[in-house]
């Protein structure tokens, strides 16, 4: 197995029961990624870009072949090692952005410190730089439900970002935002992708992200159509 | 603890639902507390009452006396022993002497029962010291309850019949010079006190009793041949084995107020977890084990029964107090159920009866909380975190 890949996919199937037989959503993956990419999958709907990006965040298992993460095969991790991966490496957005509907911003983004177990000064400190990053400083008491969504995807980022892990799952993060929140939203991830060189993997069909990214990944009908390296990072 | 953290700010969070659910449950305890304090404050009221007006100590019986069996009342009189003789006299024990007679309230024949008890003794709170009243009628002593159910008054004077040692039937007029007021039915209701002397005389039995009663402040009990030596537990039997029914007919009625709470509280977390998979699924993607969601899920639940403690502090405490100050006032007529009650019952509380409750409640609401967290662990993070499953 190749250590020195961040993430190194094998041969790759996931298949899903429905009904009586089974549908193939991802059939025959080889895909390896080095640290500090920036990189999407890309294709139409029901193509199995999340299915993959689920399998790479070890929410779900491969069917077969083998996905190694951090040096950790995906597959045969149990619940709790699982857990404690993503926990310590990585981080996820959603396009329905997920924050906890009772807790403030602030403590939303102090979450995935608190799981880990960090002391209460060094966490503010992290929890008031995540803000920083995300330009909420101003909001931190308020409530999700109170925030505009691009407001919420960016305490959604934030709370990736805060405990600087080595990798950022997006699935759709610009979704159900408006063009200006998207370019916002995908800037402020750029920088820190560039900065911190935190590994970023998006699952998209929006132009808006597909311009950002360094590298895409089409898929179609679970498999991998092409891999193209994108050299300049245009309109920023 | 995380779990306590994360359950306390979601419950804040939740706002309404919680409190409402904390009230239910801060009433069940407060509710639970105060009927057993009353059923405990009651049987307290109770013993005391009945040892000091009944039982004393402790009582001797005549071999043959059985207070249930009116007949036994013929043989169950002997001569006073010494050891007894002597403990009397020491102001120990009190010799009471027993036999069946007959009243004739407005013409009716109405049974009751004759005790023979010393004017002097100072064993059991009956005022016997007025039976040393100077009249040309035998005086006698009776009990409110006898008082009304015969139509007495204080000064009255009444025919009474007996039947002495012999078989042979005599009558005479008594007048009563005093009627007491006393919480304990049996000391009262059918029952007439007579100078000890007098009803030996009377009984042509000089020198005998059916019993003794053992004062409060002696631990006297050594076997005397002819004699029976009854406990105070023995004595108590039955008032306790009724305390023991209330408590258990108490607890039918909290425990429906318990499965209310329960209720309440199983199908907020039901609810929770179907409307929450979406933050379930988020807790999991951010590296929550399953172990610790089902923990955080199940502390928020029994966290309503902590929270309730502390709410029901508030107003419990004061309701308590008040009561335990105050007393409650039993409905009238209760006295006629032959029970020992008191008009004013104080409510006791005791360091036990309030941590089993909270222990109690907070037990139920953990496992009732479980119950529904536990099927988080068979959730599939990928369809929670969309919240799609339904
Ligand atoms: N749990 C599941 N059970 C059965 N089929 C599934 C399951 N999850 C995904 N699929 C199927 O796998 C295929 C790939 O799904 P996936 O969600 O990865 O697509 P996608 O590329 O993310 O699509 P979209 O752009 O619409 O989000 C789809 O045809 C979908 O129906
Ligand atoms: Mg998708």
């Amino acid at each position: 197995m190749e250590q020195n890949f961040l993430i190194t996919i094998n041969n790759l199937v996931k298949n899903f029961p429905i009904g009586g037989g089974e549908f193939t959503a991802l059939n025959g993956i080889n895909l390896t990624f080095n640290t500090g990419e920036f990189v999407g999958f890309v294709g139409p709907s029901g193509s199995g870009k999340t299915t993959l990006l689920n399998i790479i965040g070890s929410l779900d298992t491969p069917s077969e072949g083998s996905v190694n993460v951090l040096g950790r095969e995906v597959g045969k991790l149990n619940t709790k090692k699982a857990a404690i991966l993503r926990r310590q490496h990585l981080g996820f957005i959603f396009q329905t952005y997920n924050l906890l509907p009772v807790y403030s911003v602030y403590e939303n983004v102090e979450f995935p410190l608190l799981l880990l177990k960090m002391n209460a000064s060094e966490r503010k400190k992290a929890v008031m730089d995540a803000l920083v990053w995300v330009g909420l400083t101003d909001k931190i008491k308020s409530r999700p439900a109170q925030l505009s969504g691009g407001e919420c995807q960016r305490v959604a980022v934030a709370r990736a970002m805060v405990k600087k892990p080595k990798i950022v799952l997006a699935d759709e993060p610009t979704a159900n935002l408006d063009a200006a929140n998207s370019h916002n939203i995908l800037k402020m991830m750029l920088k820190l992708n560039e900065e911190l060189k935190t590994t970023f993997i998006f699952a998209t069909h929006d132009d808006k992200v597909i311009k950002y990214l360094k590298r895409k990944i089409s898929l179609e009908d679970g498999k991998v159509i092409q891999d193209e390296i994108i050299k300049t990072n245009k309109e920023k | 603890m995380l779990a306590i953290k994360l359950a306390y700010r979601n419950l804040i969070g939740a706002g309404l639902r919680t409190w409402l659910n904390v009230f239910v449950l801060s009433f069940t305890y407060i509710l639970i507390i105060w009927q057993y304090g009353v059923i405990d404050g009651w049987n307290y009221q109770a013993k005391f009452d009945m040892q000091a007006w009944e039982f004393g100590n402790g009582q001797y019986w005549q071999r043959n006396y059985d207070p249930y069996d009116y007949f036994s009342f013929e043989e169950s009189h002997a001569a006073i022993p010494e050891l007894l003789q002597k403990a009397t006299s020491e102001g120990i024990v009190t010799p009471i002497l027993i036999s069946q007679g007959t009243i004739y309230p407005d013409g009716r024949l109405q049974s009751m029962i004759l005790r023979g008890i010393s004017p002097n003794q100072k064993v059991i709170a009956i005022p016997s010291a007025e039976l040393n009243t100077k009249s040309e009628e035998i005086p006698v002593v009776i009990g409110r309850r006898m008082a009304n159910s015969c139509k007495l008054k204080q000064g009255d004077i009444t025919t009474i019949r007996w039947r002495d040692a012999n078989g042979t039937f005599d009558a005479k007029e008594v007048k009563v010079v005093k009627i007491f007021n006393c919480d304990v039915p049996s000391v009262d209701a059918g029952q007439m006190y007579i100078s000890l002397e007098k009803l030996q005389e009377m009984m042509q039995t000089p020198g005998e009793a059916t019993m003794f009663v053992v004062g409060e402040n002696s631990a006297m009990k050594d076997s005397i041949s002819g004699w029976k030596y009854k406990s105070i537990d023995f004595l108590m039997k039955d008032m306790t084995e009724l305390i023991k029914m209330k408590k258990v007919g108490g607890s039918i009625f909290y425990f429906i107020l318990l499965l209310l709470a329960m209720l309440a509280i199983f199908d907020t977390q039901v609810l929770s977890i179907f409307r929450r998979q979406k933050e379930i699924g988020t807790y999991i993607a951010m590296g929550m084990t399953r172990k610790q969601v089902v923990g955080l899920f199940t502390v928020e639940g029994a966290m309503h029964a902590i929270l309730a403690v502390i709410v029901g502090a508030v107003y419990g405490v004061p309701f308590l107090l008040w009561q335990m100050k105050i007393g409650m006032t039993m409905p009238a007529g209760s006295d006629d159920m032959g029970i020992p009650i008191a008009k004013t019952i104080f409510p006791v509380y005791g360091a036990g009866l309030v941590i089993s409750t909270i222990l109690l409640v907070l037990i139920i609401t953990t496992i009732v909380s479980y119950m529904p967290a536990h099927k988080i662990s068979k959730m599939n993070p990928t369809d929670a975190i969309k919240g799609k499953i339904q």
